[in-house]
Order: structure tokens, then C-alpha cells, then sequence
């Protein structure tokens, strides 16, 4: 039998309670709505915002106190327990989530508010109780540190995700929602699979103890091979990122806004967790060096795709596989040939940076690029004259969107790419450098097409445009605002 | 040869046979079979780690063991949702593959 563990030991701070409350609070919240009803669902999701807001500001004010928070689930300590953890990786995502999916609450009472009577509230209760099954995925992947309750946490993502992608029901998207969810089904079975072989050979899921524990063999070799080829896929990374875009362009903008955002986040941070603090000793140049191509591969492929798209919803789509492949370029750069690990430095807080900022560039742009398809009652790119008059707010929302995109100063996509490149000139892999400035111009040249359609006169064919309210033009021009000015956060140290 | 390491080429075999259906098969039924496949060869790995981690006068490590229930849960979970939704795809085209021309998907493969 093996010896019980003592009760909670005395080095974790105070404050783990957070990390519970930041787990158990979006799922208290999907119960209250399912058993709310479709009357009530809008107005319940919509109370729960706040308060998983200020869990995460709480998570967050305890990690800058303490440097770290833990808690051992019913205080039984790793190995037999499970761990969760949350330092100031997860805590930013924490944040960055909490902020975009309020967001995408606010902005989808429009679409998913109280149904009037006669209606069905059938997608409303649908969207609300998706929204906070993400939400409370998400927190659990940015939190767990067990293996296998990542993988729950992957899982949990994926089922609260895949309702998203079709909550309008017809084909076309059913069929991408299906082709998303059979990816995502391999690429955690591939993930358990690893995780399976790790614990055979370690005999632990705990990540801390599994850093301890861990020899470059090849157990370790084939486990770390088929979770990251598994994250891969769920992440969207070039080449295995064909779901994305009928996936991200055919949902509604709310959901699209959390599933480009945030919900291909959660797998990368799993990536990230795999690598910097599980099996940092694992890693070796050709690994990361491939792993860095892919993201080339994606920044370079998105980005000419994107710029070739005829509707705005799959340009921004395309968008997101470009954007994707930043966050890997930090694998290869933050490799330490000579100690041979991975190191946290610039190139992680960059890569990092580079995931918050996107998600709330990424939030903006589509919630924007729907209000521009509401009020045009289209998405063509070719027939978008007239914008720039009609709507400012929105376009003004999709530009300074794009500004973080592109990685222009003061946002917080200049600073992540800054960070990437100095890292670049730093270890002397120009390489990657000339990858980001090219995906940089290719970024520019897609965005700079779709504003100079935008403020172009309209057709004098045109229809008029129909009304868009002032408040939801608010909430992408908000999120924008947040991705231009990250990157003044991100001088601060 | 031990009965642990027929177990463990069993599974490696139904891991094998799985990823196979999962990307030649066209039709989405047997696609969402494969996975199950795939799933049961997984699930048949943590029974050889359970048996080959065992301590002395055990049957098995417990952990795996408690840990393929969660999964089997998971992968009846998956496929519930998936059939689900193959259903209601058919409901609304009459189709059940992925590859019916749909008006999203066919301005991205025009581009691609």
C-alpha cells in the first residue's frame, strides 16, 4: 500500500482556493443555466461574467503576491492527488480569457439574449452553456498540472467547443463542426496515448515530478512525439490546420471570437506546460527546429491564403492559422544548445505575449467583421465600399485589430514580435527573423486590401445598410483597444 | 512470449488498425468506428502499464486502472456527440460525408 500523504504540506501559499473557484465557477454557473431554462439562460450566463472576472483578477493579485499558487485537489499531494498550479503563464491566460469571454457574452445578447415570446431559445441556451464550458475548460488546461487532467481538460474543450462551431444548424457548418471534432478526437487520443507511455515508464503524471523523473529514451521520445503531433492538430498548426477555417468562419461572431481567440490557446499552453516544464531536457535542436518550421510553414501559408480570401469571415479565419504559427517560433528560439534544454526567456514571454495579444486582436476582428456583416447583410470583401462612412466604430475596431496583427507599436503583436526577434538576433538564427517580417508585410498587405475597400465610395447599386446598436459596436473596439495597448504592459517588467 | 506483451501488441495492432480507418475511410460512421478503434487499442495499453507497474502481491496498479474508467467515459461522451451531429447532418442534407460541396467550404477550396 502506499503511505498516505500528509495533509496539505506547508509550502503551498494561501490562495489556492482561487484556482478551485476559477475552475468550479464557470460549471456552477453552465448548471444554473441549463436549469434556468431557455427564458432564463441569457440572463444567468450574463451574471456569471463578473464574477468569473473577478475570480481571475483574485488568481491574479495572489500569483503577483506570492509568485505562485497551488492546491492539492482533497489534499491529496502528487503523485496519488492532483495538482493545480498557476503561476504568471497561466494567470495571464486566466485573464485574457476571462476578458474575451465576457466579452463574447456582452456582445452575443444580440444574437443570444432572452428570446421574445413565440421564439426558441433553443441556440441562446445553447451558446451560453458552450460559452461557459469553455471558459471553464480552458481555466482547468491553464491550471491542471497532472497529465491526465489535461487531458480531461482537452476533452471538456473540445465538446464545448464543437456546439460553437454549428449552432445555426446547417450543413455546411455541421460538416465542418464534425471534421473539427474528429481532429480534435485524434489528437487527444494521440495525447492519452503519450501521456499512457509516460506514465509506464515514470510511474507519475505529476509535470514537477515528471521533470525529476525524466531521461532522454526513447519511451520519453515516442510519448512526447505523439502528445505534441496530437496538440498539434487540435492547435491548427500548419499543416494539420485544414478544419480551421470552415470551422472559425461558418460560427456565429461570438462564438467565432471564442474559438480563435481562446479555445486553439488551450492546446498550445498544453504544448508549452509539455515542454518548458515537464520534459524541458527532452527537447534537441532538430526537434524544435522542425517545430519552428511548421510555424513558418503556417505563418507563410495562412497569410497567402488570407490574402487570397473573397469573404472577410475566412480571411480573418485564415488569419488566425498565420497568427497560430508565431506562437511556435518561440520552441527553436528558446533552445539552449548548449545546455541542451529549453530555457524560459525573451522568446517564451514573447510567444506568450503573442497569445494573449492575439486573442484579443482575434476577439475584435471577428466580433467587428460580424457587425459589418449584419450591416451590409454580406461579407464580400469586393463589395465593402462605403464602410468606412457608414460604420467607423466597426472598422475603426477591425484596423486597430489589424495594427496588433501586423505588430505595429504600441500593441501588444510589436512587442511579442519584438521580443521573438531580438531572441532571433540574439541566439543568431536569422532565419526565424526574416519569417516574422515576412508574415509581418504578408499581414499588412491582407489588411491594407480589405480598408482600402472599406473606404472606398459605395456602389451606387449598393442597398442600404442596415442599423448596427452603438453598445455592440463598443465591445470589439474595446478588445482592440486592449491589444493595441498590451504592449505597454509588456515593457513594464 | 507474456500474455502482457500479447496485450500490449494487441494494442498497438487496434491503435494501428484504428488510425488506418480514420484517414482512408470516407464515410463518417465508420470513421467515428475507427476512433473507437483507436480508443479501445489506448485503453488496452493502460491495462498492460497497470499489470506491468503492479506491486508485489497485486493484482495491478490501481491508478491506470481508475484512469481508463475516465477515459471510457470520455470516448463514449465523444462518440455520442458525434453521432449526434451525424445525425442531424443527414437530417439536413441527406449526405453523412465530408465531402458534399457546401457553400463555406467551397469559397476555401476555390482559394486553396
Amino acid at each position: 500500500m502506499t503511505p498516505l500523504p500528509d495533509a496539505l504540506p506547508a509550502v503551498l501559499p494561501a490562495g489556492g482556493g482561487w484556482l478551485v473557484a476559477a475552475i468550479a465557477w464557470p460549471v456552477i454557473a453552465l448548471l444554473l443555466v441549463i436549469a434556468g431554462g431557455e427564458r432564463l439562460a441569457a440572463r444567468v450566463g450574463v451574471l456569471a461574467l463578473p464574477v468569473g472576472l473577478a475570480i481571475a483578477v483574485a488568481v491574479a493579485l495572489g500569483v503577483a503576491g506570492a509568485g505562485e499558487l497551488g492546491y492539492h485537489v482533497g489534499g491529496w499531494a502528487p503523485p496519488l492527488g492532483i495538482a493545480l498550479r498557476a503561476d504568471a503563464l497561466s494567470t495571464a491566460m486566466l485573464l485574457v480569457t476571462a476578458v474575451v469571454a465576457s466579452g463574447a457574452g456582452i456582445y452575443a445578447l444580440a444574437d443570444f439574449g432572452t428570446p421574445r415570446a413565440g421564439q426558441s431559445g433553443r441556440t441562446s441556451l445553447a451558446f451560453w452553456s458552450s460559452l461557459l464550458g469553455a471558459w471553464a475548460a480552458l481555466n482547468l488546461a491553464f491550471l491542471g498540472n497532472d497529465l491526465f487532467n489535461l487531458y480531461v481538460a482537452l476533452e471538456l474543450l473540445t465538446f464545448a467547443a464543437v456546439p460553437l462551431v454549428c449552432l445555426d444548424g446547417r450543413a455546411a457548418t455541421l460538416q465542418a463542426a464534425l471534421r473539427y471534432l474528429l481532429y480534435a478526437l485524434v489528437g487527444s487520443v494521440l495525447y492519452l496515448l503519450g501521456a499512457v507511455l509516460l506514465y509506464g515508464a515514470y510511474g507519475t503524471l505529476d509535470m514537477s515530478l515528471l521533470a525529476q523523473a525524466m531521461r532522454p529514451e526513447p519511451a520519453a521520445w515516442t510519448a512526447a512525439a505523439l502528445m505534441t503531433a496530437g496538440l498539434l492538430a487540435k492547435t491548427a498548426l500548419f499543416p494539420l490546420h485544414l478544419w480551421l477555417p470552415p470551422a472559425h468562419a461558418g460560427a456565429p461572431p461570438a462564438a467565432s471570437a471564442v474559438l480563435s481567440a481562446l479555445v486553439v490557446k488551450g492546446s498550445f499552453f498544453i504544448v508549452l506546460r509539455l515542454w518548458f516544464e515537464a520534459l524541458p531536457g527532452l527537447a534537441n535542436e532538430a526537434a524544435m527546429q522542425l517545430i519552428g518550421l511548421l510555424g513558418a510553414g503556417a505563418i507563410l501559408y495562412g497569410s497567402a491564403l488570407a490574402l487570397r480570401q473573397q469573404r472577410l469571415k475566412l480571411l480573418v479565419a485564415y488569419s488566425t492559422v498565420a497568427q497560430i504559427g508565431y506562437l511556435f517560433l518561440m520552441f527553436p528560439l528558446a533552445f539552449d544548445a548548449s545546455a541542451g534544454r529549453l530555457v524560459a526567456g525573451a522568446a517564451l514571454t514573447g510567444g506568450l505575449l503573442q497569445a494573449v495579444s492575439h486573442a484579443l486582436a482575434k476577439a475584435a476582428m471577428f466580433m467587428s467583421a460580424g457587425l459589418i456583416a449584419v450591416a451590409f447583410g454580406h461579407d464580400r470583401i469586393a463589395e465593402l465600399g462605403g464602410l468606412a462612412r457608414a460604420r467607423p466604430a466597426s472598422l475603426l475596431a477591425f484596423a486597430l485589430a489589424g495594427v496588433s496583427l501586423v505588430g505595429l507599436p504600441p500593441s501588444g503583436g510589436f512587442a511579442a514580435k519584438w521580443l521573438l526577434l531580438s531572441a532571433a538576433v540574439a541566439t543568431g538564427q536569422w532565419w526565424w527573423a526574416a519569417v516574422i517580417v515576412a508574415g509581418g508585410l504578408l499581414t499588412g498587405a491582407y489588411l491594407v486590401l480589405v480598408l482600402m475597400r472599406a473606404l472606398a465610395e459605395p456602389a451606387a447599386t449598393a442597398a442600404p445598410l442596415r442599423p448596427v446598436a452603438a453598445w455592440r459596436e463598443a465591445v470589439p473596439l474595446v478588445l482592440a483597444l486592449l491589444a493595441v495597448l498590451m504592449g505597454l504592459v509588456g515593457v513594464l517588467p | 512470449m507474456n500474455p502482457t506483451t500479447l496485450y500490449g501488441l494487441c494494442g498497438a495492432a487496434l491503435v494501428g488498425i484504428g488510425l488506418y480507418g480514420l484517414l482512408t475511410e470516407p464515410r463518417l460512421l465508420r470513421k467515428i468506428i475507427a476512433f473507437n478503434l483507436v480508443g479501445s487499442g489506448v485503453f488496452l495499453l493502460f491495462g498492460v502499464v497497470a499489470r506491468r507497474g503492479a506491486d508485489a502481491g497485486l493484482g495491478g496498479d490501481p491508478v491506470p486502472q481508475a484512469l481508463v474508467i475516465t477515459g471510457i467515459v470520455v470516448a463514449f461522451s465523444a462518440t455520442a456527440l458525434a453521432v449526434a451531429l451525424l445525425l442531424r447532418l443527414h437530417e439536413v442534407s441527406g449526405g453523412a460525408t465530408l465531402d458534399d460541396a457546401a457553400d463555406d467550404s467551397e469559397a476555401d477550396r476555390s482559394s486553396s
